[in-house]
Order: structure tokens, then sequence, then C-alpha cells
């Protein structure tokens, strides 16, 4: 998003403030013992003061009472709908709850009829979080039992898109241009060919308009046997890109022809890939498009 | 012989700020977390279905809100006893609770005011800080005279061994300092 756009998106968020987030909300149930009782063994929780004839509802149970559950509720608020709606729309398709500060002013009994009220508080600016770029929503509820205030619910949710694993995320695309079109060509009949200069024999890798050695510009292939060994690697950890889940081994792999090329060492834990360590050409396939040589780890000793 | 329950009472001048409550672990179970997810009514997938979380870019599933709300509660009640009545609980969520790890929670009083006490209550898991909180939590206190019971600290076994304790309200003198000192009900 440019900052203009960007701006402007964050006007029409903040437009949301003070608007309702639920109105004359009812809970599904009225405060029962079943679900105090569900609740307690759950928790593991043996307050004597939930059981009994005298029992009262666990103050922490306050939110549940207010739960849509599988079916949702009927009677949500346009207006906070729409808020989340508009964050879906901007790829921030992705929600956890960040914040929750209750008070309680009454015990709540079975047989109490729990209504309740919310109102949007805030909507942060645009914030980078470890998740994802995203914004806090904080909504205040407030709830009652016979019109009487019985507590209050102030909820923050990270409204984000995240970081990693998006789905439909592809692999970047190779730039295919005159100097390696041939090397690509390999690449789609399951040939990994190294380019071999006509005018001294130097073999050469990635490919080049010439040769390093003698500066011939001819040259012929020779297609490498998929033999090879882990001249180096790295691990990557962070950042994330789309299509790539981290942590994951980049190997720099010497083949049995003496170059070396750059590919992803599959088949074995990223900790495990070690220096020496041999392994044997593939072609794995990424899309419709794509398909890449990789290495795949072979039987070794060592490491 | 059916002698009344005598629940363990905190009394507010036990509370002092400064004082660490003892740690309550908590081992995160799969179960624990889908069955307090139900229990509180949430039904988001990432609480209860593994492959759903993981598209959505979590290793696993993980705890919800509300019973991280619950155990926090709960911590403070189980060391309060069942007269503490809970006035505010507010947390933080860090480090989300996945299963296979172990929650430590440890609390410390902040502070103490009249009945009223805070305490401070940390979270840890095995990946970090999974919550940080307040609760705020009114004890028996010895300064109200309404609202509240008074044991009668009589000293009398009346029920020893009549075999009839049921439907008494009394609670019979315990020889504990405790005696004579007025408890709230819970609620
Ligand atoms: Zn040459």
């Amino acid at each position: 998003m440019s900052d203009a756009v960007e701006g402007a998106f964050a006007a029409r968020l903040k437009a949301y403030e003070g608007r309702p987030a639920a109105v004359a909300g009812v809970g599904k149930d009225r405060v029962n013992a079943p679900m105090i009782r569900h609740w307690c063994e759950a928790m593991g929780d043996t307050n004597p003061a939930y059981t009994g004839p005298d029992a009262i509802a666990p103050p922490t149970m306050l939110q549940a009472w207010t739960m849509g559950g599988l079916s949702g509720h009927a009677g949500r608020a346009e207006a906070y709908d729409e808020l989340l709606g508009l964050l879906d729309q901007a790829g921030c398709t992705s929600v956890v709850a960040t914040d929750c500060e209750q008070e309680y002013l009454r015990p709540l009994r079975p047989g109490d009829e729990v209504t309740f009220d919310a109102v949007i508080e805030s909507v942060s600016d645009r914030k980078r979080t470890k998740l994802g770029t995203g914004y806090f929503v904080t909504t205040r509820m407030d709830l009652r039992v016979d019109g009487e205030p019985v507590g209050t619910h102030r909820f923050r949710i990270l409204k984000y898109a995240p970081a990693r694993a998006r789905p439909g995320g592809r692999r970047p695309r190779p730039v295919i241009n005159r100097d390696n079109a041939g090397f690509w060509e390999g690449v789609a009949r399951h040939r990994l060919l190294i380019q071999r200069c006509t005018g001294c024999g130097t073999l050469r890798f990635p490919w080049l308009p010439g040769c390093n050695a003698c500066g011939c510009p001819e040259w012929d292939t020779v297609e490498a046997s998929g033999a090879g060994t882990v001249f180096s690697h790295v691990v990557v950890h962070h950042p994330p890109f789309p299509a790539f889940s981290p942590p994951y081994a980049v190997g720099l792999i010497e083949l049995a022809e003496g170059v070396r090329m750059v590919g992803n060492v599959i088949g074995v834990p990223y900790d495990k890939v070690w220096i020496g360590m041999p392994v044997r050409l593939e072609f794995a396939r990424y899309d419709d498009e794509l398909e890449l040589p990789v290495f795949r780890a072979q039987d070794g000793n060592g490491g | 012989m059916d002698t009344p329950r005598t629940p363990v009472v905190i009394p507010c001048a036990a509370a002092v700020a400064g004082t660490r409550l003892p740690p309550l672990r908590i081992e995160i179970t799969c179960t624990l977390i889908v069955a307090a997810a139900i229990a509180s009514r949430d039904y988001q997938d990432v609480h209860h279905d593994a492959e759903l979380a993981r598209r959505k870019g979590s290793p696993d599933i993980f705890m919800n809100i509300l019973t991280t709300n619950g155990l926090v509660g709960r911590y403070v009640t189980d060391h309060f006893g069942p007269y503490a009545v809970l006035r505010r609980v507010a947390i933080r969520l860090g480090a989300p609770n996945h299963p296979g790890d172990t929650m430590v929670l440890t609390g410390t009083v902040e502070e103490v005011d009249g009945d009223t006490v805070t305490v401070r209550v940390v979270g840890e898991n095995g990946i970090g800080r999974h919550v940080t909180g307040t609760v705020t939590v009114v004890l028996p206190g010895t300064d109200e005279g309404t609202d509240t019971d008074t044991i009668t600290g009589t000293g009398t076994d009346t029920d020893m061994g009549t075999g009839t304790g049921t439907g008494t309200d009394t609670v019979t003198g315990t020889g504990l300092d405790s005696a004579n000192l007025p408890v709230r009900r819970p609620g």
C-alpha cells in the first residue's frame, strides 16, 4: 500500500470507533450449573463456591455467557462485521485475541439471563507484529442481568495478514534470457546441463556468454551425472517469504563434474545437513509452471 | 462422622505486598485446549483443528484467551480460598500455548488496600511468556459487619460423634486463630 492509500484506509478504519459491536445481545443460555461444571472440569477448578445449592458461576466465565457458539449470533451489529470485512479484504484474514480485561460487579448465579451491548472502542494504526502486519481492534462490552450491570469486558484482537505459509504464495519465477535459455530447456527435459567452452574445454556454471578462462564465446554442453556433495550450506530462519517455510537448508552443491550450484537440500532435516554430505540430483515440481533441480541427501556416514 | 467442611480461608490481614504465590504447573495438552475452548463456547478452528491452524501459519492448535483467563482466575482463587471474590482480571497474551508444552503460573502480591488485594500473574511456557496480568480480589476482611457471617468459635464440639452434622450452618470452633473471624460468603 502506498502512504496515501494507507492513510485513506486508516481513516476509514478510524471511522468505526464509537460504533456498536453488539446491540441488545442476549446470552444463548441462561447461567446454568451444567455449563459451570463443564468449565470447572476443563479448567481443573475445584473451588467449592462454584458447586452446591448456593453456587455462583466462576467470574472469569463472563465472556462465555455471551458467546455465539457454533451457530453464531444473529444480532451482531453491522458496524463490527463491516470493520472485520474491510480488514479481510485488506488481507488481514487471520485473527488472534491479545488482551482481555474484565470487571465483575456482582456474581452470576444459575437462572440469570445475561444481556449485553458492545462498542468498538478503538482501531489501531497498522502494526507490524511477529505474526504478521495488521490492526488491533478493541471492543468494550457491558453485561447486565435484569437491566442491572453485572460486569464489563474489554477485548482486544489483532486482525492480521499471516507472515508465513500464506496460501497461494508461489515461488519466484526464474528470469530466462538468451544467455541461460539452454539451461532452462534442459531442466524442462530433466537434464542438468553444464556449459563447456569449446575453446579450452573449461566447464562453467551458472551459464555465461563467454569463458572466464580464455574469453572464447563458443560453447557446447555436458549433462551432469547428478552426483554431488554439499560444499557448503546455510539454514534460512528469517525472513519468511511466501511459498517458503523456514527453517530450510540451502546448499552449495559441488557436482561430480567439478562446478558448483545453489539448490535446496531435501530428504533430510534442515539441521542434519553437513559439509561433504553426498547428494543426488532430482527435479521437483512446485506448481504448474515451475520445476527446479534440487538435491536429495543420500545415505552416508559422518556428520 | 460428618463434620462441616472448613475451607482454607486466608484473611486479608495475611496478604502482604511482595508475597509470592506458590507456582502452578499446567501441562498443555490437546485435551485441555479443546475441552476448555468448547467449555468457553469458542469454536474457532485454530483451537481444535491442527491442520487448519497450520494453514493459518500456526504450528499447531493453541489455547484460547478465555481459557487463559479462567486459569489465571483459578490460580488466584486456589491460593486465597473460596471466600475470596474476584473483582477484576486483566491479561495480555504473548507466546501461544501449544500442545506438549508446560505453562508455569507465578504470582506476586502487588498491593493490599484494605480487603482488596492485587496480584501480578505471569505464565511462562517453553517458548516464552504466554500471559501477563493483574488480578484484583477481595478477601474476607475484619472491618465489615455487613454481608458477613461469624464463625462461632464456641470451642464446643457440638457435632462430634452425634452423627447429625448435616444441615448445620455452624462451623464449630476449630481452635484456630480464625475463630470469631467474620467470613464473607462467596458472593
Ligand atoms: Zn575457454
